[in-house]
């Protein structure tokens, strides 16, 4: 085997597993410590896509941004009682059955789907400049106007944050 | 060279996983991190057919995702926040208010 296989097939044990453990963990600070090892070897996957700007923002926004918010939150809210109690719900068998049919049908489709896929060998140079060139490029050209909806959107999901999270509201 | 369907079935499976996690578990937090597994699986499967295609779309609709998660954690925490302040539980089954 070469090496981006090994690596592929690595990263993909890792981000399977920790995500199994993220959602078997009692305390929720677990999960989220299992959440960061997920993220990061995502972030990893898009490495060995050549997606590095992808990487970086993956790191950046997910792992040092949404994940501290995570933290904070669970800091906030006691948890003590939560831990004692059942941490799956009644409908947890029906639920299993389900998921696992999807995942069926998931695979089956990918499997029949994927002759289509032979063609992907990649024969073209990478893009001069770089990844990161290109996504901007396309950021600030071509995706203009969904930056600037993007950007609405944060503002309002700041607002509502703060709306939610306020004590008093006149 | 990796075949494109393995990252599919990669994100196949991080996506059911995440699934499995918001349908079976009742913390509220938990089942936001399970939300922000299934992002990460269509992320996956977005920057792999980016690098399938030799376009940079995917992984511009992947910052979009990346942006739209940072809205939803945001939004949800303080949901949550205001929740445990009002109900003093985190359990989803027992926020029920609305339910005949």
């Amino acid at each position: 085997m070469m090496l981006p296989q090994i690596a592929f097939f690595f990263l993909s044990a890792v981000t399977l597993i920790s995500a199994v453990m993220v959602i078997t963990r009692r305390n929720a600070v677990h999960s989220i410590i299992w959440l960061i090892v997920t993220l990061f070897s995502v972030g990893g996957i898009f490495l060995t896509l050549h997606a590095e700007f992808l990487f970086a923002v993956q790191v950046i926004l997910y792992v040092g941004g949404i994940m501290v918010l995570f933290l904070f939150v669970v800091m906030l809210v006691n948890l003590d009682v939560a831990l004692k109690q059942a941490q799956f719900n009644r409908q947890w068998q029906v639920a299993l059955v389900t998921a696992v049919v999807l995942m069926a049908e998931l695979g089956y489709g990918i499997y029949r789907g994927h002759q289509g896929f032979t063609l992907a060998q990649v024969t073209a140079a990478p893009m001069s400049g770089g990844n990161t060139q290109a996504v901007g490029l396309a950021l600030y050209q071509d995706y203009m106007l969904a930056v600037e909806i993007a950007s609405v959107l944060l503002l309002v999901a700041m607002v509502g944050a703060v709306i939610m999270a306020k004590r008093k509201i006149e | 060279m990796i075949p494109t369907h393995y990252y599919l079935f990669l994100g196949a499976a991080l996506f059911t996983i995440g699934v499995v996690g918001v349908l079976t578990r009742r913390n509220v937090i938990v089942i936001l991190m399970s939300i922000e597994l299934i992002l990460n699986a269509v992320n996956i499967n977005l920057v792999a057919f980016s690098r399938y295609f030799q376009a940079v779309d995917g992984q511009v609709f992947a910052i979009f995702v990346i942006t739209d998660a940072a809205a939803e954690a945001a939004v949800g925490l303080g949901l949550i926040i205001a929740l445990f302040r009002n109900k003093e539980t985190v359990n989803a089954d027992e926020i029920d208010l609305l339910k005949w």
